[in-house]
């Protein structure tokens, strides 16, 4: 029972800390789209399991292609020439081959540099108590849903998106909701949950819209940052956020701006 | 300041949230089509897939289907759909829709068995079918053709099929897909109330407070019907309680409050445990009133096989003897060993499978024979063998097992059980469905405003056409059967026959057929709207012996699948608005639509290729004497009768039955079709040269009109009423019994349903008149010295025990496989696998195991695996994760998929008494490819 307590704690709290993204991308799905569709076209690029930030990524990377060589699936492609990508670094498009998160994820231990990062793949067996690999805890992107054109929300019982869901009922669930309109049918939103997502793209690819309506994106594009002033009282984790990232700044010392400011003082005084 | 294109994005994208604060998406999709839409026409029709039966609204343009919306005012969807009806626009236009006849020919272009598929003409395909035809049947009288028919005909395809093969060609094989999916049902209905279909309608999920889902994976094959549930759900979400009794982990119990996981096989024993509370240990939940008045207490033989052939049949192989061996005797395990111990067996005994013939043989008992019979399903014993998982601890399964009595027997709980193929494609199929009116009947929670149990159809006119036209074997329009002389004179007189014209005995159902195929029996088969060759178990001897045998097999098909590939001749088909049609739904809800486009290519509809068929053969060649294998007498010769009727030998099938006086006096052009075609009627704007080598201009009268007008008669003023066909034009369809212009929500209720407030007795009359004249007897069989007991307007309670499946796993086979639908996919995926969409969501049929059966094997998630059966074997992928979640020890594949071709694998074993067949259940042995 206390597992489950806890199993519902954490549901909750992943809902919680939803709140805020889910509200902003439902919101932000109409003219979002476009901007992904003009964004995917460019730089951005959903890396393989395992990889580094961006920035450190593209450092580490040596275009050895041995990652896209050890793909099962076809999935990983080498950047060419006018992909507006890093010339020869690994990366997927979701909608034409999404990563089907192999147990013993092949790309990345062979990865020369560490631009993939075994350590970021890995977990604690529960039963043995060793270390194992964990495709579930890679963060190749994060999905999101555009509410406008997801069929869901017009009622349509689809929700192939969250079938398709390896993590099913973890990465994806299905928000119920009444349908006022009809009286007597309910709404099965699809709904995202950020930190269970690990942007394999297997909803991107099985959504049946035209264009996909759920959409993988890299972190970075997706992910706001709050300041480190403030702290959730509500949220005992959220202190550790802080005081893992929190270094004091300098305060500063700009004696001559504060000197200028004071001796300006024309602007107060009305001519006469 | 610099901005980097990564940052603009960003920012852009929560200005973006800022502007759209406020404007939300309309919650209203207008209904209305748009001034850019002025120029498309929409009218009403309905989805094409599975038997809830939602209404859509189709629009053309230039006579293609460009779009389709759900349609507001159909009581069903309210203008909702699920993601294949969002497809039905595209159905039709797949790259490879068949346009021209093929046939296997030689180099000089005629028939070659051995030959490639090469396009011929529609006079040329209705040569060799005729040809074909004559021959088969000269060889082997009517009985030696055979009709694969459909719950996806429309109404009047499916009469004229019935029309053809029972009234002209006199052959009872016809049978339909159907079979595969609601024969138990039907079963189970014909026994217990004496006519086919539900009590209630789908109001009652509206009205319930308990939704106990056995074997139907509501949420991923009724997605509009789940939907309501979970409205229902959400309206009063601690009162509704939701309940999924399965074999594996899947969606539907995504809502439920409890997911009851079970051994496959054992819902026979949840049912008894169910009725064994009622009984011993909550007397007073009994409705005594309701069981005394209007129902009595019945059981049946046991020992009646599983359906199969007997073992000495020589295409078995040796593997495939060790379970069809079960079809004349069984060693009984420790669990028969409790159950038929009211039969004076125990654990190790033999039981020899006497009744087999005599499967559907049942009588009247006493209560205390049905209690005693009830004795031995404890909650220690049911629980024991029933439980499905491993891995669940007995004591939270027998918490789950109490909880689910409680809800039932609750007093005033309103309760309604679905199910659908779980409970239907099962070897004891008719048993389980009359279980679960067991225990409704005993709670008196059965034909009330949302208390019943409701079996779930699959197919869109399951209902309308196979059952209700009864395009089966053994049956007759309006629930008649071939075997009544009295249903046979009154069809005779309808179909203006000389008497004796329709043949008694019972023709071949869907696995006879194919049996029939492999002995020899049956050389000339026509598939319609039906894919027999991928859809029917032990599908390796089936394709052998249509492609290896002297035999002749037609495919009528929009698409090339697993069966036109099996064919000789494959005839290119309309597709749904292509024609004028009707289907009709799960809760008897019967709809019309017209034709919305002229079909693509040379393809015709269904009702113009049997009607063509029907002008090659005169009375002469097949209204003299029939010699019919297994009949003492032969049929009569009929044609000396025949001058009353106006016809004389030379009179064809055509004239007879289709284009007769009364039928030429359905007028076309006809106002309800104003604006509309109707290639049958009139041709169309393509002149497709037809079976005579001559432009078809049309049979110049409205034949689907006159089909509907003649084929209500059967049921008017017995109970199966409809309306005219010009009111369905004008409503959203409408629940038969259909009097005095009004709808019946619930049948059998005296307030709701004027057949049983005629039959004057009481709060409810079950008015069926099939099997309503029982010998008494007691639990171990019939007694000779009482007197037939007359049960009309009443229901009859079945004891029925459990008994083990014919094949289950063992060593060398260790794993349960089910097979069944995904949401994605409509049956075998000849038009879902071609939508783009569809097809890019689920591409492949994946074998859902546990990750720990996996890994014990030596295989993982992604890996490509054999599954293998005594019949045969198939590759597919592991799939350890997703939407299904079994236990240990069961895998479940798909079937959709002509690649991972399960049927294979599977057993074509069948209830004894439905004849349809377990795809529920078998055993199979699954290894790295």
């Amino acid at each position: 029972m206390s597992k489950e307590e806890d199993k519902m704690a954490t549901r909750r709290k992943a809902l919680t800390d939803l709140v805020k993204g889910a509200g902003y991308l439902a919101l932000g799905g109409l003219t979002w789209g476009g901007y992904v569709k003009e964004a995917k076209a460019t730089e951005f690029a959903l890396r393989p399991p395992g990889a580094l930030p961006e920035k450190d990524f593209v450092k580490a990377c040596i275009k050895c292609g041995l990652c896209v060589e050890h793909c099962p699936y076809d999935t990983l492609l080498l950047s060419e020439h006018g992909d507006k990508k890093v010339i020869g670094t690994p990366y997927f498009d979701a909608r034409t081959i999404p990563c089907y998160m192999c147990v013993d994820i092949p790309c990345v231990p062979v990865c020369p540099t560490g631009a993939l990062d075994v350590t970021l793949l890995t977990s604690i067996d529960e039963e043995t108590q060793e270390e194992k690999l964990d495709i579930n805890k890679s963060k190749m992107g994060v999905a999101v849903v555009d509410p406008d054109n997801c069929v869901a929300f017009w009622g349509i019982q689809c929700d192939a998106c969250y079938r398709a869901c390896p993590l099913l009922d973890e990465a994806i669930s299905l928000v119920y909701e009444k349908n006022e309109r009809t009286g007597k049918h309910a709404f099965l939103k699809p709904e995202v949950h950020r930190e269970v997502c690990t942007g394999c793209g297997l909803c991107e690819h099985a959504c049946i819209t035209e264009e996909a309506s759920i959409i993988v994106l890299p972190h970075e594009i997706v992910t706001g940052k709050v300041g480190d002033h403030y702290i959730k009282g509500w949220d005992k984790n959220d202190e550790n956020r802080l005081r893992k990232e929190k270094e004091l700044e300098k305060i500063g010392d700009d004696m001559k701006s504060t000197l200028d400011y004071l001796n300006s003082t024309d602007d107060l005084l009305d001519e006469e | 300041m610099s901005l980097s294109r990564r940052s603009f994005i960003k920012r852009s994208a929560v200005a973006s949230v800022a502007a759209a604060v406020g404007m939300g998406m309309s919650k209203e999709l207008s209904a209305a089509p748009s001034v850019a839409e002025n120029d498309w026409r929409w009218d009403k029709s309905v989805c094409r897939f599975c038997g809830t039966g939602c209404g859509i609204m189709v629009a053309t343009r230039n006579d293609r289907i460009v779009a389709v919306k759900g349609d507001p005012a159909a009581p069903v969807n309210r203008g909702l759909n699920c993601i294949k009806g969002y497809f039905n626009a595209k159905i039709m236009y797949g790259e490879d829709r068949l346009k021209t006849p093929l046939m296997r020919v030689d180099a000089e272009g005629n028939f070659d068995k051995n030959g490639k598929f090469k396009p011929i003409s529609w006079k040329k395909a209705f040569d060799e079918m005729e040809l074909q035809i004559k021959k088969s049947m000269k060889e082997l009288g009517p009985t030696g053709i055979g009709i694969f028919g459909s719950g996806q005909y429309t109404v009047q395809e499916g009469y004229a099929a019935v029309k053809l093969m029972k009234a002209g060609f006199r052959s009872n094989n016809i049978d339909p897909n159907a079979r595969h999916c609601m024969a138990s049902a039907v079963a189970g209905f014909i026994q217990t109330y004496g006519i086919d279909e539900p009590a209630g309608c789908y109001d009652d999920i509206e009205l319930t407070d308990t939704v106990i889902s056995w074997g139907a994976n509501m949420s991923e094959m009724h997605p509009i019907l789940w939907s309501r549930v979970t409205d229902r759900k959400l309206n009063d979400p601690d009162n509704v309680k939701i309940v999924n009794l399965t074999t594996f982990t899947n969606r539907t119990s995504d809502l439920a409050d409890t997911e009851i996981v079970f051994r496959p096989q054992t819902d026979l024993a949840i049912w008894n445990y169910l009725a064994h509370e009622i009984v011993y240990n909550h007397p007073e939940a009994i409705d005594w009133d309701f069981v005394k008045n209007h129902t009595v207490f019945a059981t049946g033989h046991a020992d009646i096989g599983y359906g199969m052939r007997n073992s000495d049949h020589p295409s078995f192989t040796d593997k495939e003897r060790e379970t069809v061996k079960a079809q004349e005797s069984k060693v009984l395990s420790k669990a028969e060993g409790t159950s038929l111990a009211y039969l004076g067996f125990k654990e190790g005994d033999t039981m020899e499978m006497k009744n087999a013939k005599a499967a559907g043989k049942h009588w009247i008992i006493g209560f205390e024979d049905f209690k005693k019979g009830l004795e031995p399903y404890t909650l220690d014993y049911v629980a024991e063998i029933s439980k499905g998982d491993e891995d669940e601890s007995i004591e939270d399964f027998k918490a789950k097992l109490q909880l689910l009595a409680d809800l039932y027997v609750e007093k005033k709980r309103k309760v309604v059980s679905f199910w659908t193929m779980g409970m239907n494609q099962h070897t004891r199929g008719t048993w389980v469905n009359e279980q679960s009116y067991m225990v409704h009947f005993l709670l008196g929670k059965q034909a009330k405003p949302g208390d019943g149990a409701f079996s779930l159809t699959g197919q869109p006119s399951a209902c309308g056409t196979a059952r209700e036209v009864g395009t089966f074997s053994h049956r007759l329009p309006a629930d008649m059967v071939v075997k009544n002389p009295k249903h046979r004179a009154i069809s005779e007189k309808i179909w203006k026959l000389p008497e004796g014209t329709l043949n008694p005995k019972v023709g071949s159902h869907v696995m006879k057929i194919h049996r029939d195929v492999e002995d020899g029996k049956i050389k000339f088969v026509w598939v319609q709207v039906n894919n027999p060759y991928q859809n029917t178990a032990n599908a390796n001897h089936w394709i052998k012996s249509a492609r290896k045998q002297d035999n002749f097999i037609v495919v009528s098909d929009g698409y090339p699948g697993v069966s036109a590939k099996v064919a000789d001749l494959v005839l290119p088909t309309a597709m749904i608005y292509e024609k004028w049609g009707a289907y009709g739904n799960a809760e008897r809800r019967t709809q019309h639509w017209r034709q919305q486009v002229t079909p693509v290519g040379d393809s015709m509809p269904d009702v113009w290729q049997i009607v063509e068929l029907s002008k090659r053969f005169t009375i002469r060649d097949v209204w003299g004497e029939q010699h019919i294998p297994g009949m003492d007498k032969p049929l009569p010769d009929v044609t000396t009768k025949i001058s009353e009727f106006g016809y004389n030998p030379s009179t064809t099938l055509y004239d007879v039955l289709f284009a007769n006086d009364e039928a030429k006096g359905f007028a076309w052009p006809d106002p309800i079709g104003a604006g509309f075609g109707n290639t049958e009627a009139e041709g169309d704007k393509r002149k497709v040269v037809g079976s005579d080598d001559k432009t078809f201009e049309g049979y110049g009268f409205f034949i689907q009109k006159y089909l509907w007008e003649e084929y209500r008669r059967f049921g008017e003023g017995h109970a199966h009423d409809y309306a005219d066909f010009d009111t369905y034009h004008k409503v959203r369809g409408l629940k038969w019994p259909v009097v005095d212009g009004k709808e019946t929500q619930w049948r059998f209720n005296a307030k709701y349903d004027p057949y049983a407030k005629k039959a004057g007795t009481g709060d409810f009359a079950f008015y069926g008149k099939a099997l309503k004249n029982l010998p008494q007897g007691s639990l171990t069989g019939v007694d000779g010295e009482k007197e037939k007991i007359d049960l009309s307007n009443k229901a009859k309670i079945f004891f029925r025990p459990y008994m083990d499946a014919p094949e289950v796993p063992d060593k060398e086979y260790p794993f349960w496989l089910s097979t069944g639908r995904v949401l994605e996919h409509w049956h075998s995926g000849t038009m879902t696998m071609r939508v783009p969409e569809l097809y890019r969501a689920v591409p492949e049929a994946l074998c859902y195991m546990h990750p720990k059966d996996a890994e014990k094997n030596g295989y993982k998630q992604g890996d490509l695996v054999w599954v293998e059966s005594r019949r045969g074997k198939v590759k597919a992928h592991v799939e350890t994760r997703g939407r299904n979640r079994t236990p240990k020890g069961l895998v479940y594949v798909p079937w959709f998929d002509e690649k991972v071709l399960i049927n294979k694998v599977c057993l074509d074993a069948t209830c004894p008494i439905s004849k349809q067949t377990d795809f529920k259940k078998c055993a199979v042995k699954v290894y790295k490819v």
